[in-house]
C-alpha cells in the first residue's frame, strides 16, 4: 500500500511527460497532476489514521518492494516504511503539496510549459515522499537528490529569465556540496554498523544502523572528536548534508536565488517540504545525534546564527518573494536550533506549523504577483488589500502566525522552540543555552518586524502601483510620497486571483491558524483545563526516544516509555506525560517551572506584538524608509563567496587547469607524438625513390640477408 | 645415366639467378616481367624435383598454386603494363618514377 504513496505522483509525472506535451490541454494535466497527489494524500491518510495506522501503532509500516544492492555486507533495500515521524511528514507533504496543486494550476495558467511544469513537479512530490518514507540512508539519499534535481529543474523552469538558469546551477552546485557530506556521513555509518537501515527488520539478523549507534557510549564533547571518524563525525558529516539542502549557513546562499522559479514551487520546494528535509534527516537520525554533544553544538549554533543572520537580511529586501526566502531561511534556523538542544519534537512541530503559514505566505505572494501581472517589487505595491480582499485576509492569518501570535499555528511551536532552549541542559554547556534563547528571541523579534514590513508594504500604505518606473525610482530615495498618479485608472490594476487560487490560500490559511493546536504545551492547556498533555509531543515521542543520560544507559525501547503509568499527581496538577520526561529537557514538572514556562510564553507574545507594533509604526507612514545598505545587500556574502570561493576556482580553472594543464600538458603530449610522427615519415620518405629496380634490389637485399641468416645458422648446427 | 636430383636444383638455381639479375638490370617493363616470370617457374621445378624424389604428391600440387598466382598476376601486371604505356608511351620503367599515373 505504502509503495502507492511514491509511485502515484511517478505516474503522474510520466503521463504528463509523454500524453500531455502532445495534448498540451491544460485541463487534462492539470487534472492528471492533482488527482496523482490527491491519490498520495488519501493512501497517506488513511495508513496514517486507521485504526493500525503509523500515528496510533508503534510499529512502523513496512513495504520491502524489493532488495536493491545486496554486496557482501553491504544490503540495501527498495523499501519503504511510515512510522510517526515519516508518517507525519507524508501527511503534511501529500496535503500542502496537493494544494499548491490545485493553486498552481490557476497560477501556471496560459505558460508554454504548463505541461513540464506539471510534470516536475509530480516527479518532485515522487522524490520528496521517497526522501521521506525510504527506510535506510541510501534510498533517502536517492530522494534527496531526486529533489535536489526537480528543485534544479524548476528554478530553472523559466528559460527565458536571464536569472532562473545561473540560481538553478547555483542551487545544485550548493547542494553538491552538502550532498558530499552526506554521502561520507552515509559511508561512515554502514563502516561503523554495517548495515544503513533505519529500522530493525524481522528476518534479517543485522541490527538497523540507529539500533547499533544507541548501544554506542556517546562521544565526548571536544573538537577533536570531530575528526576522530566516530559518532561525531558521522554526525557532523550528514549535518553538512542538512545544511546543503535546508539552506544554512554556509550553505544557504542558494536559497534567495532559487525565487527565481514560479511561486508555486518556492511554496513547495524552497519553503514547505524540500528545504525541511535536512530537519527531518537530523530528526531521523536523532540517536546519532544525541550521542554526539559536540555535533548538536554546532547544529544548535549553526541554527541560531542563521535564524538571525536571515532575519537581518529579511528586514531590508524588497522582492516579495526574496524577504519570504530569507524568512524561511531563518525558520529553518529555528528548526535547527530545537534539535541542536535536543528538542526534535518542536523541530518537527515548527516544520509542520511551518509548511502551512510558509505555504500561504508564499501562495499569497504568488496572488499578489499573479494579480499585480508579475510584479514582485513591493515598492510597487501597497494598498492591495481593496483590490486583493482574499489574498489579504488569507496572508493575515499567516503573518500572524509566523510571527507568533497567541493561537495561530506558529505560536506554539515557536514557543515550544524558544522555551526548550532556554531550558535545555542535556546538551549545551551551562550558559549557552541562554545566549541561544536571546538570539532566538532576537530573531522572533525581528521575524514580526520584516513581516510586518511585507505586509505593511503590500497591503497597506499607499497605492504605488500606478507610477511609472523612473518616478517610482525617484520614490525609494526619498520615501513616503505617494505617486499622486496611482490612484488614477492604469492598464495593470491589480485584480483578485480565480477560485482554484483562493482556495488553496484559504485551507491553508485555516491551518495556519488553528494547525498549531495538535501541539499546544502542556504548561498552557492546563490553565484552560485542557487535554493533559501535548499530542503532537506524545504522538512522535517513540520516534525520537529520549536523550541517553549517561553512556551506558544507551536507547531504552521507546514503547516502554510509551506505555509508562499515567501521570502522576504533583501538587495537585497532572505531571507532563510520561513523554514529556522524555521529551529532550528531562526536567521534572513542578509548579515553579510551569509557571517559568508561563512567563517565557508571555514573553514570546509580547516580543511578537512588539515587533509587529515596530514593524508598523517603521513602515505604515514610510513603506519605502530605506533600509541599510550593509543588509539590502545581504551583507556582502555573494560578493564574498565569489571573491573567496568562485573566483579563484575560476581563475585556476581558466589559468591553470585549462591554460597549463591542457593547452600544455595534455595537447602539448598529443602535438609532440604527432610531430615526432611527421618528422618519421618525412625521413622514411627518401626510401621511396620511384625506381622499380630499385625496389627489386631491396628486396633482393632483404632475400639474401633472410637467406644468409639460415645458411649461416644452419651451417653452424650440421658442424655441431 | 640417370638425372640426380642435385641436377634438377642446380638447373633451377641457374634459372631463378638468370631471372633475378633480368630483374635487375632489364629497363623494359615486358622483360622484366618474364624475369619474374622466370623465377617463378625455377621455384616450380624445385618443387616437382623434390616432389619425385620424396615420392609425395604435394609439391605438384604446389606447382599447380604457383601457376594459377603467376596466371593471376600476369593478368594484373599486363594490366598495369598497358596503363603505363597509354599513359607514357613507354615501356622503358625508369620513366615511371613519379609513383603516380
Amino acid at each position: 500500500m505504502l509503495r502507492y504513496i511514491i509511485f502515484a505522483p511517478l505516474a503522474g509525472a510520466v503521463i504528463n511527460w509523454l500524453v500531455g506535451r502532445r495534448l498540451r490541454n491544460e485541463r487534462f494535466i492539470g487534472i492528471v497532476a492533482c488527482a496523482a497527489v490527491g491519490v498520495s494524500t488519501l493512501i497517506a491518510f488513511y495508513l496514517a489514521f486507521n485504526s493500525n495506522g503509523a500515528l496510533r501503532s508503534t510499529q512502523p509500516i513496512m513495504d520491502h518492494l524489493w532488495t536493491w544492492i545486496q554486496v557482501g555486507k553491504f544490503r540495501a533495500d527498495f523499501a519503504l516504511a511510515m512510522d510517526r515521524l515519516s508518517g507525519i511528514y507524508a501527511l503534511f507533504i501529500t496535503f500542502v503539496g496537493l494544494l499548491i496543486h490545485v493553486f498552481a494550476t490557476g497560477y501556471m495558467h496560459g505558460d508554454r510549459g504548463y505541461y513540464r511544469f506539471f510534470a516536475y513537479l509530480n516527479l518532485f512530490m515522487f522524490a520528496m515522499l521517497t526522501l521521506v518514507l525510504a527506510d535506510n540512508f541510501l534510498l533517502m539519499f536517492v530522494g534527496w537528490e531526486g529533489v535536489g534535481l526537480c528543485s534544479y529543474l524548476l528554478i530553472g523552469f523559466y528559460l527565458d529569465k536571464d536569472e532562473a538558469a545561473p540560481a538553478a546551477k547555483k542551487a545544485f552546485i550548493a547542494n553538491r556540496v552538502g550532498d558530499w557530506g552526506f554521502v561520507l556521513g552515509l559511508m561512515l555509518v554502514f563502516f561503523m554498523t554495517g548495515s544503513i537501515s533505519f529500522f530493525d527488520k524481522p528476518g534479517y539478523s543485522v541490527s538497523s544502523a540507529l539500533t547499533a549507534i544507541s548501544t554506542l557510549p556517546i562521544d565526548g564533547f571536544t573538537w577533536h572528536a570531530i575528526f576522530a571518524g566516530g559518532v561525531t563525525s558521522i554526525a557532523v558529516l550528514l549535518f553538512i548534508g542538512a545544511t546543503g539542502k535546508s539552506a544554512q549557513i554556509p550553505l544557504f546562499v542558494w536559497l534567495p536565488d532559487a525565487m527565481a522559479g514560479p511561486t508555486p514551487v518556492s511554496a513547495l520546494i524552497h519553503a514547505a517540504t524540500m528545504v525541511t528535509a535536512g530537519v527531518y534527516m537530523v530528526v531521523r537520525c536523532n540517536t546519532i545525534f544525541t550521542h554526539a554533544p559536540t555535533a548538536m553544538f554546532i547544529v544548535a549554533i549553526i541554527g541560531a546564527g542563521t535564524a538571525l543572520f536571515a532575519a537581518t537580511i529579511g528586514i531590508a529586501q524588497n522582492d516579495i518573494k526574496k524577504v519570504l526566502a530569507y524568512s524561511t531561511i531563518s525558520q529553518l534556523g529555528y528548526m535547527f536550533l530545537a534539535c541542536g538542544v535536543g528538542a526534535f519534537i518542536a523541530a518537527i512541530f515548527h516544520v509542520m506549523t511551518h509548511a502551512f503559514f510558509k505555504a500561504q505566505l508564499f501562495l499569497g505572494s504568488g496572488s499578489v504577483i499573479h494579480g499585480m501581472h508579475h510584479e514582485q517589487d513591493m515598492r510597487r505595491m501597497g494598498g492591495l488589500r481593496k483590490y486583493m480582499p482574499i489574498t489579504w485576509i488569507t496572508m493575515c492569518a499567516g503573518w500572524l502566525a509566523i510571527c507568533g501570535v497567541p493561537i495561530f499555528a506558529g505560536f506554539f511551536s515557536k514557543d515550544e522552540i524558544l522555551w526548550k532552549t532556554w531550558s535545555a541542559s542535556s546538551f549545551v554547556p551551562a550558559g549557552f543555552n541562554k545566549a541561544l534563547w536571546f538570539v532566538g528571541a532576537i530573531t522572533a523579534l525581528l521575524t514580526a518586524v520584516y513581516m510586518t514590513r511585507l505586509m505593511v508594504m503590500t497591503f497597506w500604505s499607499n497605492e504605488r502601483f500606478g507610477a511609472d518606473h523612473s518616478a517610482d525610482h525617484h520614490q525609494t530615495e526619498h520615501g513616503g510620497h505617494s505617486a499622486e498618479g496611482a490612484h488614477e485608472p492604469h492598464a495593470h490594476t491589480p485584480h483578485e486571483s480565480p477560485l482554484s487560487m483562493t482556495v488553496p490560500l484559504i485551507v491553508l490559511a485555516i491551518l495556519s491558524t488553528i494547525g498549531g493546536l495538535v501541539g499546544v504545551p502542556y504548561a498552557l492547556s492546563s490553565l484552560a483545563g485542557g487535554r493533559p498533555d501535548n499530542y503532537f509531543e506524545r504522538a512522535l515521542e517513540p520516534v525520537v526516544g529520549h536523550a541517553p543520560e549517561s553512556t551506558t544507559t544507551g536507547e531504552a525501547t521507546s514503547e516502554v516509555h510509551w506505555q509508562t503509568p499515567p501521570p502522576q499527581e504533583i501538587d495537585g496538577k497532572p505531571a507532563f506525560g510520561p513523554a514529556h520526561e522524555a521529551g529532550g529537557a528531562e526536567h521534572a514538572a513542578s509548579a515553579t517551572e510551569l509557571n517559568e514556562e508561563r512567563l517565557f510564553t508571555l514573553i514570546s507574545v509580547v516580543i511578537a506584538l512588539v515587533g509587529i507594533a515596530i514593524g508598523w509604526l517603521m513602515f505604515q507612514r514610510q513603506p519605502l524608509r530605506q533600509m541599510p545598505r550593509l543588509l539590502e545587500n545581504k551583507y556582502y556574502v555573494d560578493e564574498a563567496y565569489d571573491a573567496a570561493i568562485i573566483n579563484p576556482i575560476h581563475v585556476t580553472s581558466r589559468e591553470g587547469l585549462w591554460k597549463i594543464f591542457d593547452v600544455g600538458v595534455i595537447d602539448g603530449f598529443l602535438h609532440t607524438l604527432g610531430r615526432t610522427i611527421v618528422d618519421l615519415g618525412r625521413t622514411f620518405r627518401y626510401m621511396q625513390i620511384g625506381f622499380v629496380r630499385g625496389y627489386a634490389a631491396i628486396i633482393l637485399a632483404g632475400a639474401l640477408i633472410i637467406i644468409g641468416y639460415f645458411a649461416y645458422h644452419g651451417a653452424q648446427l650440421l658442424m655441431r | 645415366m640417370v638425372p640426380q636430383l642435385s641436377w634438377y636444383l642446380a638447373l633451377s638455381a641457374v634459372l631463378f639467378t638468370i631471372g633475378v639479375v633480368g630483374v635487375m638490370i632489364k629497363r623494359n617493363v615486358i622483360s622484366m616481367f618474364m624475369c619474374i616470370e622466370l623465377m617463378l617457374n625455377a621455384v616450380n621445378l624445385t618443387f616437382v624435383a623434390f616432389s619425385s624424389f620424396f615420392r609425395d604428391l604435394s609439391g605438384q600440387l604446389f606447382v599447380f598454386i604457383v601457376m594459377t598466382v603467376a596466371a593471376a598476376e600476369a593478368a594484373v601486371g599486363l594490366g598495369i603494363i598497358i596503363a603505363i604505356f597509354r599513359n607514357r608511351e613507354s615501356l622503358d620503367v625508369d620513366d615511371a618514377r613519379s609513383l603516380k599515373l
